[in-house]
């Protein structure tokens, strides 16, 4: 059937002026055959393997996105969790690692290579340990590794020693990187339910039930959704459902054709596509905006759950439809850092960290790019991580902790990040401790939810 | 390589020979137009052709011929394949 005139003009209305982009086309990399007792022939192995899979990725990408006429923004490699490789490493060699992961990066010139990773969530090998050893020097003296921790997961519960360490580990990731505003932290993600396709960063990484290389995607387009919603400023919220529901339907429909054309051209399988959507600090470009446009004066202020819960199911409706295989995260990402409107919610002190946390009740992600007050000690930080461990545990969803204690400022301050990662105003925490919670230790075993069998 | 087709819009302030201009250099790269509409809206001029395509790979080469007429006539000119918008628009 032909398409219509106006329909033209609206595919090239949403990429020129509302910022309709793939965010990522990221290849997942199985790092199971780089096991080898000689440190240094592994790391060879390391370095041959991801440099040959994914060489042409930069190239095929953009001559895609160059015929389709859709930018693909980033593109990204996910790695196996590297800890399965360091059991018989030392602390320096698994920073080491780190380092060959950076340089593969820039060699392949992609701006972030994800799976130095552990999933520890029930308990600590011994190479998952000397992974966490490392993890404060691989932040800071690498530019493009991301880590991702597992603590807690529905059908384990949550290991509290885990999250006891990774309080300290951000702490003192924090304190490295401390010249650059603590920014090694932002490069760390800590999850509970993690999934194994996930094609965002920082928390992308190759799983265990994954093939030997995969390519998945995630579209974003909250400029889209924002701009259709524009047109309907009297409709009611079923009307509402339905028009962020269509839009997500077309933005995922030209995210998937992409991405399949892209696998195809370097020869991997297709993997998932991942419904969210993904801010930028562009203008117009928000999730916040959208929630404010449902009818919100602010972002944070009362009915923002429920305005968000409107919006995360209908574009996993419109997704859903659009996609024959669904995956990744696909729920609102809502990085205060990387969205404008989330920003001035907190500027304005219409949005709070406890407002935070009961977003990610009804959407996916969690405490993502929060800026905290540097003096945030480091069981107040584990602390944090258990409770949204707790949320994504009971409520059997992904949820994950990105936060950055900027050493040095305090509530009120604005950080700047630079570049993707934005800028975002410092958040105070809770004054009264947390610390026996912390310091008894053990696991919080596995809620009656888990029971399913 | 297959056959494909190819969208390609041109949008900018109405003025005269900008069809000619455009079709011209369409021609002389021995493209062959299979549709074309074009409206004003708003004092805008706005045209849609659907193109043949033999090799996509092809596709930079004619955008980089349509970088003059875009400077000279003030043009807005993309270019993209078509199954873009047969997937957006089409279950």
């Amino acid at each position: 059937m032909a398409i219509a005139f106006t329909e033209i003009q609206e595919t090239i209305r949403m990429v020129e002026m509302e910022h309709l982009d793939i965010r990522t086309v990221t290849m997942g990399i199985s790092l199971k055959d780089c096991a080898d007792p000689d440190f240094d022939k592994l790391k060879q192995k390391v370095f041959n393997k991801i440099t040959t899979y994914a060489k042409d990725l930069q190239v095929t990408a953009n001559q895609v996105a160059e015929e389709y006429g859709v930018p693909i923004i980033n593109k990204r490699i996910a790695i196996s969790p590297v800890a399965d490789l360091l059991g018989n490493a030392t602390k320096e060699q698994a920073i080491e690692l780190a380092k060959t992961l950076d340089l593969a990066a820039k060699q392949l010139n992609i701006d972030f290579i994800g799976g130095y990773s552990a999933l520890v969530h029930k308990g600590i090998s011994k190479g998952e340990q000397i992974l966490l050893d490392a993890l404060p020097e691989a932040l800071s003296q690498t530019e493009r590794v991301c880590s991702s921790i597992s603590v807690a997961t529905t059908r384990t519960g949550i290991n509290m020693d885990a999250v006891a360490q990774m309080g300290k580990i951000i702490k003192k990731t924090a304190e490295l990187t401390k010249d650059q505003n603590s920014i090694g932290c932002a490069k760390l993600v800590v999850f509970c339910n993690p999934v194994e396709d996930n094609p965002f960063m920082a928390g992308a990484f190759h799983g265990a039930g994954e093939g030997e290389a995969v390519l998945s995607v995630g579209v974003s387009g909250p400029g889209v959704v924002l701009n259709a919603l524009k047109k309907y400023p009297d409709a009611d919220l079923g009307e509402v459902s339905d028009v962020i529901k269509k839009t997500a339907f077309k933005i995922t429909r030209a995210g998937e054709l992409i991405g399949r054309v892209v696998a195809e051209r370097l020869k991997v399988p297709f993997g998932i596509m991942d419904l969210s959507l993904a801010p930028t600090n562009a203008m117009n470009d928000s999730v916040a905006e959208i929630l404010e446009e449902i009818g919100l004066e602010r972002v944070g202020t009362h009915g923002t759950i429920a305005a968000l819960a409107l919006m995360n199911d209908a574009v996993k409706k419109g997704g859903a439809m659009a996609s024959s295989y669904v995956g990744g995260l696909s729920g609102a990402f809502i990085p205060v850092s990387e969205d404008n409107g989330m920003i001035r919610g907190i500027e304005d002190n219409a949005l709070t960290l406890p407002k935070l946390e009961a977003m990610t009740c009804v959407c996916s992600v969690g405490l993502d790019m929060i800026a905290l007050e540097g003096d945030a000690s480091p069981e107040t930080l584990g602390a944090i991580i258990a409770d949204e461990a707790a949320i994504g545990m009971i409520n059997k969803k992904t949820t994950a902790v990105r936060v950055i204690p900027v050493i040095g400022k305090n509530a009120g301050e604005i950080v700047e990040f630079g570049g993707l990662l934005g800028r975002a105003p410092i958040i105070g925490v809770n004054k009264f401790s947390s610390n026996k919670l912390i310091q008894r230790g053990g696991r919080i075993p596995a809620p009656i939810q888990a029971l399913t069998n | 390589m297959m056959q494909k087709r190819a969208v390609v819009s041109v949008v900018g302030k109405d003025q005269v020979g900008i069809i000619a201009k455009v079709t011209t250099i369409l021609a002389e790269n021995s493209v062959n137009i299979s549709d074309i509409s074009q409206t004003i809206l708003q004092d805008f001029f706005t045209m849609i052709m659907l193109i043949d395509i033999n090799d996509p790979t092809k596709l930079s080469e004619l955008k980089e011929k349509f970088k003059p007429a875009e400077q000279e006539l003030g043009l807005k000119i993309s270019i993209q394949l078509e199954d873009v918008f047969q997937a957006m628009h089409r279950v």
